[in-house]
């Protein structure tokens, strides 16, 4: 089927770029690093009063790469001048939506867990029995941040001050996700079962279809010269 | 037509206030600060009709391409995020002697300032695209993530707030209102729609001209 | 009975901000032509492409391609199109062929190894196949965006300065496919700058001044000479 060897196409590109050129990944590891003493220093060495705010700044560094990674999803075919070319291809636009997602999702994916790992080492966090729980959370969370994030980022791609844009579009369009992931890690941390926090999952489940399937069905206009 | 609806936002606002500070009763604890609430309430349901306006004329615009429906959804969200805006102010003056605070981050006014950025974001977006057709695309596509992302917003918010959490004692109103205030209530939001619906038409009226001017 | 033209342009107006960039252009290139588009920069050659390539909704009139307009029938349009445009398409950080792979899957067409191949000899970079395209001159890039449409067999060729940055034996190979293309029943509209032995591939010319026509001549008959006197001309007019 073409659309999802385009979407794969897309995805591909971008892996392979960004393996190469390593320019994303590294930057935005030593960012997390750079967040995890920032917070340590900001917040003191009280250990009760880190912990508590541990879900918060987890999310934050989440959330803070995120949006650094995300804004640059469309980079690499700005700085190439590919942009039109991949109007010029034929078929749904929306395949390239889903292979950028796709690919944005694995870059996030590598961070957030060396992010995870940081903060158990830093922090002294034990994760234990919320992991599984909490890797559910983060992934629902991580799709609806790249989900609005990729079409974001298309939007932003070709318009005057895109730095600044960007996050002043994605932040407030993000707060339910932010909302549900940082009370349900929470939760979990604390080590209250999933159930729990059923109705947090799924308002991220509910938000995650909503921004996909906005995504899948605009693109096409964001895309069109 | 513009006009007319211009005279009949005139009258309806004179009904409103005569209604919210002649009619209305004199709150017990209050005093007369809680009339503010006949500004401030409607304000925010006249926001969220734009922005219902505002959303359904996108769609229309990305669906039929006809730049009248841009127009409008530009001049729809515009004008709903001034409502907002109007809603946020009042509140804050409504609270600070009421209850010693301009602000708080409950349920009801997080989520209010949180639709209030998204709108404040789209119209930053639509100043920022000098293109007028891609800025009405892109507007479009914004406009409808924001409007669809009201009700997580105002759940997620309200969730945050209330579970495993007492309830707010900050929130105005009580659940059984009196008929009189409640018709106070009603008529200020017609007003206040008014004035809204005659701002959009203005508002559209200037979009067109200025494009006019260009084209 | 007469064959619609492979492109037609009737009254184009596009205007960006203030600025009409084009005023009413017509201009109709039928299979087996080339048209070479001339004009001082600014003078909305490129603009003129754009929408032809469907990248660009016009604010007035109307372009087609092989019959389909460019903007209410714009995937029957770009089927039909193969663009090179001054950026070449290419991803600095992946290598010839794997652009042409990447290139071919969004096409919808199979990756050929040996189809590939070919393609890459025919432009002469079948030694440069793995090499990473940051490392290829400006000269390298385009023929690799030529190659890429040796691939994709297009009926319409738009192309914005082809001969830019090729060397003789580059531009030899681009002429000799250029009136191949011709010959099989393609369409060409290219925008340039030079007056050289490159127009020779052109039947006719569009001279494009201050986002009008001011000039539409078959080209039989013209040496360079000629061609710069009648720009000269024409484009002073306005200036």
């Amino acid at each position: 089927m073409t659309y999802a060897r385009r979407a794969l196409a897309v995805a591909w590109k971008d892996l392979v770029v960004e393996r190469r050129s390593k320019e994303t990944l590294n930057a935005l590891l030593f960012f997390s690093l750079a967040l995890l003493f920032v917070f340590q220093f900001a917040l003191g060495p009280d250990r009760e009063r880190l912990a508590a705010v541990l879900p918060g700044l987890l999310w934050l560094a989440f959330i803070l790469s995120g949006v650094l990674g995300l804004g640059r999803a469309f980079l690499v075919e700005r700085e190439n001048d590919c942009w039109e070319a991949l109007l010029l291809t034929p078929g749904d636009k929306s395949a390239i939506y889903l292979g950028k997602l796709a690919g944005s999702l694995v870059l996030m994916a590598v961070v957030e867990t060396l992010v995870l790992a940081l903060f158990v080492l830093f922090f002294n966090v034990d994760l234990g029995p919320a992991l599984p729980g909490l890797a559910l959370v983060i992934g629902l969370g991580t799709v609806g941040i790249a989900a609005v994030g990729t079409l974001f980022a298309a939007m932003t791609a070709q318009v005057r001050a895109r730095e600044l844009l960007f996050p002043v579009l994605l932040l407030p369009v993000l707060v339910p996700v932010l909302l549900g992931t940082v009370k349900a890690t929470e939760a979990l941390l604390l080590r209250e079962p999933l159930a729990a926090v059923a109705h947090w999952l799924k308002l991220l489940v509910a938000a995650d279809v909503i921004y996909l399937a906005i995504g899948l069905l605009t693109f096409d206009f964001i895309l069109e010269g | 037509m513009t006009t007319l609806l211009g005279w009949l936002a005139g009258l309806g606002l004179v009904a409103g206030l005569v209604m919210g500070f002649g009619v209305a009763p004199r709150e017990v604890t209050q005093g007369n600060v809680q009339r503010i609430m006949y500004l401030h309430v409607p304000a925010v349901w006249v926001a969220y009709l734009a922005f219902t306006v505002g959303s359904a004329a996108s769609i229309a615009y990305l669906a039929g391409r006809r730049a009248g429906a841009d127009r409008l959804a530009h001049a729809a969200c515009e004008v709903g995020t001034v409502f907002l805006g109007v809603n946020i102010a009042t509140g804050a003056i409504w609270g600070k002697p009421t209850w010693g605070t301009w602000w708080t981050w409950d349920a009801r006014l997080t989520s209010v300032a949180v639709v209030f950025v998204m709108f404040l974001a789209y119209l930053l977006l639509r100043g920022a695209i000098e293109d007028r057709e891609r800025g009405a695309r892109y507007g479009a596509v914004l406009s409808i993530v924001a409007a669809l992302n009201i009700p997580l917003v105002h759940f997620s918010v309200y969730w945050w707030r209330t579970l495993h959490q007492p309830p707010s004692l900050l929130k105005p109103g009580s659940s059984t209102m009196p008929r009189v205030i409640l018709t106070a209530l009603l008529v200020n939001f017609a007003a206040q729609a008014l004035l809204g619906a005659y701002f959009v038409a203005r508002r559209a009226r200037l979009l067109a001209a200025e494009e006019e001017a260009l084209a | 009975m007469v064959a619609v033209p492979l492109i037609r342009v009737v009254g184009l107006v596009r205007v960006f901000g203030a600025q009409r960039v084009l005023d009413g252009v017509d201009l109709d290139v039928g299979a087996g032509e080339a048209v070479a588009l001339l004009g001082p920069n600014g003078a909305g050659k490129t603009t003129l492409l754009k929408i032809v390539a469907t990248l660009l909704r016009p604010t007035r009139g109307t372009a087609t391609v092989g019959g389909h307009d460019c903007v209410r029938q714009a995937e029957a349009a770009r089927a039909l199109l193969g663009v090179v445009a001054h950026g070449a398409h290419v991803y600095e950080d992946l290598t010839a062929r794997e652009n042409l792979v990447f290139w071919l899957r969004m096409g919808g067409h199979a990756a050929d190894r040996d189809a590939l191949a070919g393609a890459l000899a025919d432009v002469d970079l079948e030694r440069h196949a793995d090499a990473r395209v940051r490392t290829f001159s400006a000269g390298m890039r385009r023929r690799l965006a030529l190659a890429r449409l040796t691939l994709t067999q297009p009926r319409v060729l738009l192309l914005d300065e082809p001969f830019a940055g090729l060397d003789q034996r580059a531009r030899k190979w681009l002429e000799g496919r250029l009136e191949t293309f011709k010959a099989g029943g393609g369409a060409v509209l290219m925008a340039t700058h030079s007056f050289g032995r490159e127009l020779g591939v052109a039947d006719r010319l569009a001279i494009l001044t201050g986002g009008r026509m001011a000039l539409d001549t078959p080209r039989a008959g013209l040496d360079p000479q000629d061609v710069q006197r009648l720009y000269v001309a024409h484009t002073e007019e306005v200036s």
